[in-house]
């Protein structure tokens, strides 16, 4: 016991030494590391982007060329007409795509028309590109996993549906761990929040939502990089849904409650409606931004690390970050289902306050 | 803000609302609905045991019961039959012996009828026959005494003297 308190401060005064030396030689004129740290930082801002091939890793050989490992992908556009190409035509954002005439360049991770081969993306003083966009519905990477995960979720589970009638009602194989989740969502979430009578029509988007999150983050953990719940219009979507779902399914008593709140006085009830409805809407937003929020938190906190293991390059502060990576990578795992379990929950709240019938007579 | 929505991707969000609303729908049809159904009916049934076993725990309960209360009344029963029997059994010696008795008295009082009734029969020839034995007997001693003629008229002063004693 006193061994252990007496090692942490050496580990830290350790740790505190390898700072300030570190410091001391980014401050030197070395030219090169900044120049590795900025491509460091643009790596994981790439890597939190959506792209157009599905690459699973890329390296520079000695020659200094750049190559690429993965597979491209159908790019589908709408520009004065259908427009499917693999996007292996723009050389992974290098060049410049021509297809029936039209010419495309990629920015920042969008496709953008230019005037020609040659074209150039012209970008105002916000640096923000102003050439035309064109409608893009392509099978991103992210769209790839989308569909991925919508297979190994049907075929899972409608697998796990055949071993039910198979095996007389009960579970088998996968059923068998699966089940226990699908209770837990049915007993613990969905039955609480929403109530005995009404929770059995939303148990459907509640577990499909709750495994699909849980899965594609898991995949998010995956060295294959994939990453698609850190994007806006993915937790934006499924938001949303969850927001239409409520205010279909209000009751009386729900709008009640939100433009004439029962047991105030007139004028409260007056301030309270334009409150009451915003509040609908920041609902379902702070759904969309929680879930955004932590998943691209963790993973840029993840890629840093690893990111710090290359920047130390000494035994301690490296072999520090991978101690530190690892511990944030189990974290992520627990993430990966914390979020997916805060989606479910708060939706089956948000339905449960939709569907509600109380006695107003009471006190509020 | 500003970054978020440069960064929103509607090509994105419609994959994601299409494929995502599909897997809602298909999976409803194909694995939530008999999943949560086949659940439901195990619960059901462990439910609708459970219950039946305590039903038939009831059950059998209300049949023990119901036994001991059928031996009871038959005990009861027995124990009344028995006791009718008895009764009857004590009845009819009773009874029997009652109406021997009144038979006997009866035989009884015939014989006694019939011996009074012989013996005033007896009786009444007896004193026939002594009143006729008398007769002959006063018959023979009148004669004997009449046969004399001072003792007729000894007897005739001793029986006016009596008269006149007897009057006085």
């Amino acid at each position: 016991m006193r061994r252990k308190i007496s090692l942490k401060p050496i580990t830290l005064l350790l740790l505190l030494v390898t700072f300030v030396s570190f410091g001391k030689e980014q401050g030197g004129h070395d030219e090169s590391k900044t120049d590795k740290e900025a491509e460091r930082k643009a790596y994981i801002q790439h890597h939190l982007q959506d792209t157009y091939d599905f690459g699973l890793f890329s390296y520079t050989t000695d020659k200094g060329e750049h190559k690429h490992v993965g597979f491209p992908l159908p790019v589908i556009l709408w520009d004065n007409g259908l427009k499917v190409f693999s996007s292996s035509k723009f050389h992974h954002g290098e060049t410049v795509a021509e297809v029936g005439g039209s010419f495309y360049k990629q920015h920042h991770g969008k496709i953008y028309k230019v005037d020609g081969l040659n074209g150039e993306i012209v970008l105002d003083d916000h640096h923000h590109a102003t050439n035309e966009k064109p409608l893009d519905f392509s099978i991103t990477k992210n769209v790839t996993m989308i569909i991925v995960v919508f297979l190994i979720m049907f075929f899972m589970f409608s697998r796990m549906a055949k071993a039910y009638k198979k095996n007389n009602g009960m579970p088998k194989g996968m059923g068998r761990l699966l089940e226990p989740i699908v209770l837990y969502i049915r007993d613990d979430i969905a039955r609480p929040n929403i109530g005995e009578k009404h929770y059995k029509k939303y148990m459907s988007y509640l577990l499909t939502v709750f495994f699909f999150v849980w899965i594609i983050n898991l995949f998010g953990l995956t060295p294959l990089g994939v990453n698609v719940t850190n994007n806006i219009a993915v937790t934006f979507c499924l938001a949303i849904i969850t927001y239409l779902i409520t205010t279909f399914s209000g009751k009386k008593d729900y709008w009640k409650h939100i433009f004439w709140m029962p047991g105030v006085p007139v004028p409260m009830k007056i301030i309270l409606a334009p409150i009451e409805l915003l509040g609908t809407i920041i609902k379902p937003f702070s759904l969309m931004i929680r879930l955004y929020a932590n998943i691209t938190a963790g993973h840029i906190v993840l890629m840093s690390l690893i990111a710090m293991m290359f920047t130390f390059q000494n035994w301690l502060g490296s072999s520090l970050s991978f101690l530190l990576a690892f511990v944030l990578g189990i974290l992520e795992l627990l993430v990966a289902a914390l979020q997916a379990y805060i989606f479910t929950m708060l939706s089956a709240l948000y339905f449960g306050a939709a569907v509600e019938e109380h006695d107003h007579h009471e006190a509020h | 803000m500003e970054k978020l929505l440069e960064e929103f991707s509607l090509g994105l969000f419609f994959w994601q609302a299409l494929l995502f609303v599909l897997l809602v729908l298909l999976l409803k049809k194909f694995a939530w609905k008999p999943i949560l159904d086949s659940v439901n009916d195990r619960e059901e049934g462990i439910k609708n045991a459970l219950d039946s076993a305590e039903k038939a725990k009831l059950e059998m309960e209300n049949l023990q019961a119901d036994n001991q209360k059928l031996l009871k009344e038959a005990r009861t029963e027995r124990e009344t039959m028995l006791k009718e029997a008895r009764d009857i059994k004590n009845k009819m010696i009773e009874d029997a012996k009652g109406e021997a008795q009144d038979q006997a008295n009866k035989l009884i009082q015939q014989a006694q009828a019939a011996i009074e009734s012989e013996k005033k029969a007896a009786m009444a020839e007896l004193k026939n026959h002594v009143a006729g034995l008398s007769l002959d007997i006063a018959e023979k001693v009148v004669r004997n005494e009449l046969s004399n003629k001072d003792k007729q008229l000894q007897l005739v002063e001793t029986m006016l003297g009596e008269k006149s004693l007897t009057e006085a």
